[in-house]
């Protein structure tokens, strides 16, 4: 059954992809966090006052010329070694031609058959730990457009407009758009595989440090090429690209959007318009943007600006040297040292524990304490904050240090484990480090043991048929009697101690 | 020496300058009065900056009594041709789509001129956006040739060449994309050299082919334009095409004229037919002046050459489509709003103001080079008129295996009367079939004075080529033949040249 959301009529998600594969292609724009511009020394900075950032080669003045940044050439290449891509030996940048106020010398400085890095493809994870292979067609280097806005219209774009403002700042910022080939196979995972790629390719990024990938500033940005084939087909259907896709969750959402609508049109004996589409976050929807016929010719030449860029095997490898352990390996190798069950390991990943674990665990605690102490109350508190642990922690002065001093608290016998959850509340309460927190509320196993024998015989004494099942072999019932030793100990005792004098009572040997 | 300042040549006022003989004040003075005079019927200006050029003469002259190491020419005024930005001074490029607009840099050439102490005498007219062999393309009416005022200077830029062939200018700088340098120097008798391609920085030089532009100098002799030369050239690291490599010496190789052992190469494809025979005869001559000298002379084949002006005219349209594409009123220069449109948009303004602001020629190479870069249409226009490129570069490698230089007329005809040429465009094409094939190779190219053709009395030119970054060869050959032609002619040739100031009185 069809229903109809917004605009236009979409299939239920389960009944579109039990009839058609959908057929996937990301194209990722990351603007690169190279000081100055692509083809000038201006400033990169975001957020600036309008047209500040801006000189004669990024305005198109007549006469002025690009020189190519040589850092936004080795981030370039850097991606694509740490996308397994080939990189040219020789390539040159190409002039894409076509009108547009933001764009100051009506053609974009970008690359066209000859890309710096190909051929290569990113290691997904999926939520049910299974790996899923992206192959990526292209990386190439480009510039950033200008920033048109709309002014006098009701939604800040062009139709009804009254006129538009246009900000140079952003003319001429390094990019480098990340291409994948057809992403085939995935059936209903399709929306998940695409927000794993984009989310997989965010941390890659992050962690070499060639872009701050914030897609709410637009320093990332995410095309969705989607088709349909019937089920089975080999045949790839008409695609829509649907643009500026600037949320992982947007990105999941947009697939599985246009996987219904797509279904819709077929199902209903239609045919897809290829076309671009814009994404609308609020509604979740898509809506139909310019079409794009094979009409459009960009009349791509070679820039004669420019010389070709000729990276040297030599200098390739070095940077080579330069990439970070991939974040896919990292996991791999911290879960293995950590000793956490893949559930452990995607908890920690999902609130964003990683670096604070492994510098407690480097601190000198265990690896399940460094876990325990940050994602239980820490993490409760955070969440009700709106905040994550991280932040939340280093605005309390909360430290790796702490844990390790509660830890050794523990193990050294003063807490026992409720105990040390009072003693963490404290910390998180401001009152200080674990051992004067203790001090401070005087929590402290008693170690006298008379007192916990005494305990032991009164409960053993109110409780005889309890311990007659324990001297009948029902060991597990102890339990019981260990919680009321602890009642009448008032919490400060140990309870392992307490197990171990109930049971020499009761059953010894 | 003259006492006549701006008859003098620069080297002349060099030295009268450094003597203390002359202030630039008064240099620069008498030059600017020399253009009040006969500009009017010349107008090889489009725009004259008297304070501006007065205040760096003053400039200069202060410079010269504080004792600071100064630079051989400083004091010695220079016009620019307009499609070099000029900070503070407008820069058209002879089109109106530019009118008004001053930009807020200078090309780095023109640094190079304001910190040398060359005073900027004004901008000089050329055919719109450097299309076109006689300025008649230029949006602001054309410049006319000194030697016959109804004729046309050469282009692009003959505005350059009829100032320093009228005395308004001792040097001047042009540019060559395809012989606007050289034919106009041709048709005017005057001197003017194409650099290597990127011997001197294009950094500010408004684009009409990227790959084929190059600055260079416009002057009376061939020394000046060594001077010249030597003041613009050498690598600038805001052209990603300048040679990182030393200015070849071609001031010594001027002043040295040795041509003693050169082997001359006449290339068979650029003599005789469809040359004119007075101009051809001057060439002979010239030839026979540099065999006398001491030189050798070989014949050399460059077959690929009778492709060179159907592969040129792919590659600068499609380049140019590009280049021009920003003239879009939405930044600088013309606007013009569509006429009955209530509420235009961005793309309508783009669409009208392109429409009013380009002439016709440029539109004509606009339309053909956005054709030849369409998809479907790449491969076989812009793509085969690159490997012609590759072939006529080889061409001119064989051919300076067996010689030093390579040797033609520069322009098959002597200057055109005005309006001849102006609707049969193919015609105007042909004029530069000599020099085109310089600029698809990256090589440079000199033209000097070779006599007047018998039949109109008018100036012939003599082209040299050399291997790239071998431009001192140039100036080797250039000045040999120049010592031995004027000592033939008893002088200079302009002094053959009539008297503007009778004319325009």
């Amino acid at each position: 059954m069809t229903t109809t959301t917004g605009a236009e009529a979409t299939l239920p998600y389960d009944e579109a992809v039990a009839a058609f594969d959908p057929a996937l292609g990301l194209e990722v724009h990351v603007e690169l966090g190279t000081a100055t511009k692509m083809f000038c020394g201006c400033p990169t900075e975001f957020g600036a006052e309008p047209n500040t950032q801006v000189c004669p080669v990024c305005l198109g003045l007549p006469g002025a010329l690009p020189v190519v940044n040589e850092t936004a050439v080795e981030s370039a290449i850097r991606i694509g070694l740490a996308l397994n891509c080939s990189i040219a030996e020789w390539c040159r940048f190409a002039r894409k031609n076509y009108f547009y106020p933001d764009m100051p010398k009506n053609f974009q400085t970008s690359q066209y058959d000859e890309p710096i890095a190909f051929d290569g493809y990113l290691d997904v994870q999926l939520e049910d730990g299974s790996t899923y292979r992206v192959e990526i067609e292209r990386a190439h280097m480009e510039e950033d457009t200008g920033k048109s806005l709309h002014v006098g219209g009701s939604t800040g774009r062009i139709h009804g407009a009254t006129h538009s403002l246009v900000d140079y700042n952003r003319a001429g910022i390094p990019l480098v758009e990340i291409v994948t080939r057809p992403i085939v196979g995935a059936g209903e995972r399709a929306p998940e595989v695409a927000r794993a790629y984009v989310a997989t390719l965010r941390d890659l990024l992050k962690a070499m440090g060639v872009s701050d990938v914030k897609m709410e500033q637009g320093s990332m940005r995410c095309d969705v090429n989607l088709s349909l084939a019937p089920k089975g087909s080999a045949r790839l259907g008409t695609r829509t690209e649907t643009k500026n896709v600037n949320s992982l969750r947007s990105v999941e959402r947009a697939v599985r959007y246009e996987v219904g609508r797509h279904a819709a049109v077929l199902t209903g004996g239609g045919s897809v318009t290829q076309e671009t589409r814009h994404w609308h976050e609020d509604t979740g929807i898509t809506t139909s943007g310019r079409l794009k016929s094979d009409a459009e010719d960009y009349r791509y030449f070679p820039e004669p600006d420019l010389v070709p860029v000729a990276p040297s095997r030599e200098t390739v490898e070095a940077l080579r040297a330069t990439l970070p352990e991939p974040p896919a390996a990292r996991r791999r190798r911290l879960q293995d040292a950590w000793g956490y069950s893949d559930l452990e390991m995607r908890d920690v990943l999902n609130a964003g524990l990683v670096e604070l674990v492994e510098e407690t665990v480097a601190a000198g605690a265990t690896p399940a304490a460094a876990r325990k102490w940050w994602s239980g109350e820490v993490a409760r508190r955070a969440n009700g904050e709106g905040t994550d642990v991280v932040t939340y922690a280093q605005r309390l002065g909360v430290t790796p240090e702490h844990v390790v001093e509660l830890e050794r608290l523990v193990d050294g016998g003063r807490l026992n484990d409720s105990m040390a959850r009072q003693v963490w509340e404290g910390v998180l309460d401001g009152e200080g480090g674990p051992t004067q927190v203790a001090d401070a509320r005087g929590l402290e196993l008693v170690q006298d043991t008379g007192a916990l024998e005494a305990a032991v015989e009164k409960v053993i004494a109110a409780n005889p048929d309890v311990a007659e099942k324990i001297r009948g072999g029902k060991v597990q019932a102890v339990g019981a009697l260990i919680g009321q030793v602890m009642k009448e100990m008032r919490g400060q005792a140990d309870a392992a101690a307490a197990r171990r004098l109930i049971l020499d009572r009761l059953a010894p040997g | 020496m003259t006492t006549d300042l701006t008859r003098a040549t620069a080297a002349e006022l060099a030295d009268l300058l450094g003597a203390g003989s002359v202030s630039s004040r008064e240099v620069t003075r008498a030059l600017l009065d020399r253009t009040a005079a006969v500009d009017g019927a010349v107008h090889s200006y489009l725009h004259v900056d008297e304070a501006g050029a007065l205040a760096a003469a003053d400039a200069a002259d202060r410079a010269r009594a504080a004792g600071e190491p100064l630079h051989a020419l400083a004091g010695v005024p220079v016009a620019v041709k307009d499609v070099m930005a000029t900070r503070g001074l407008p820069t058209t490029c002879g089109s109106r789509i530019l009118q008004g607009w001053v930009p807020p840099y200078d090309a780095t050439l023109v640094r190079r001129l304001r910190e040398a102490h060359l005073p900027l005498l004004g901008k000089t007219n050329m055919d719109e956006f450097a299309m076109g062999s006689s300025t008649e393309h230029s949006a602001y009416g054309p410049s006319r040739n000194p030697w016959d005022l109804e004729r046309i200077p050469g282009g692009s830029g003959g505005g350059s060449s009829s100032a320093v062939a009228s005395f308004q200018a001792p040097l001047a700088i042009g540019t060559d994309t395809g012989g606007s340098i050289r034919q106009p120097a041709a048709v005017t008798g005057t001197v003017g050299a194409k650099p290597t391609y990127g011997g001197v920085s294009r950094y500010g030089l408004v684009a009409l082919a990227s790959s084929l532009d190059q600055a260079g100098p416009c002057s009376r002799t061939v020394l000046d334009s060594a001077l010249l030369h030597e003041v613009i050239g050498g690598h600038d690291p805001l052209d990603s095409t300048s040679v990182d490599a030393p200015v070849p010496p071609v001031v010594e190789a001027a002043r040295r004229a040795d041509v003693a052992g050169l082997r001359i190469g006449i290339v068979r494809e650029l003599t005789g037919e469809g040359f004119q025979p007075g101009v051809q005869a001057r060439f002979d001559e010239a030839v026979q002046h540099l065999v006398d000298a001491g030189a050798e002379v070989v014949e050399v084949s460059c077959p690929s050459f009778t492709y060179a002006l159907a592969a040129y005219y792919l590659i600068l349209p499609s380049e140019a489509s590009s280049n021009l594409a920003r003239f879009d009123a939405m930044r600088y220069g013309l606007r013009v709003t569509p006429e009955g449109v209530a509420a235009p948009s961005a793309e309508q303004v783009m669409a009208a103001t392109r429409d009013a602001g380009f002439g016709d020629e440029v539109k004509r190479r606009i339309i053909l080079g956005t054709y030849a870069l369409s998809s479907g249409y790449y491969d076989a226009y812009y793509g085969s008129a690159q490997k012609v490129r590759r072939l006529i570069a080889d061409d001119f490698d064989r051919a300076f295996e067996a010689a030093d230089v390579l040797v033609s007329p520069t322009a098959p005809t002597t200057a055109f009367r005005l309006g001849d040429k102006l609707e049969d465009p193919m015609a105007m094409y042909l004029n530069d079939i000599a020099t085109i094939p310089a600029n698809l190779a990256g090589i440079p190219g000199l033209s000097v004075p070779s006599g007047l053709a018998d039949e109109d009395g008018l100036p012939a030119g003599f082209q040299v080529l050399a291997p790239a970054m071998a431009d001192d060869r140039l100036y080797a050959v250039g000045a040999a033949l120049e010592a031995r032609l004027t000592a033939a002619w008893g002088g200079p040739l302009l002094d053959r040249a009539p008297d503007l100031s009778e004319v325009t009185r």
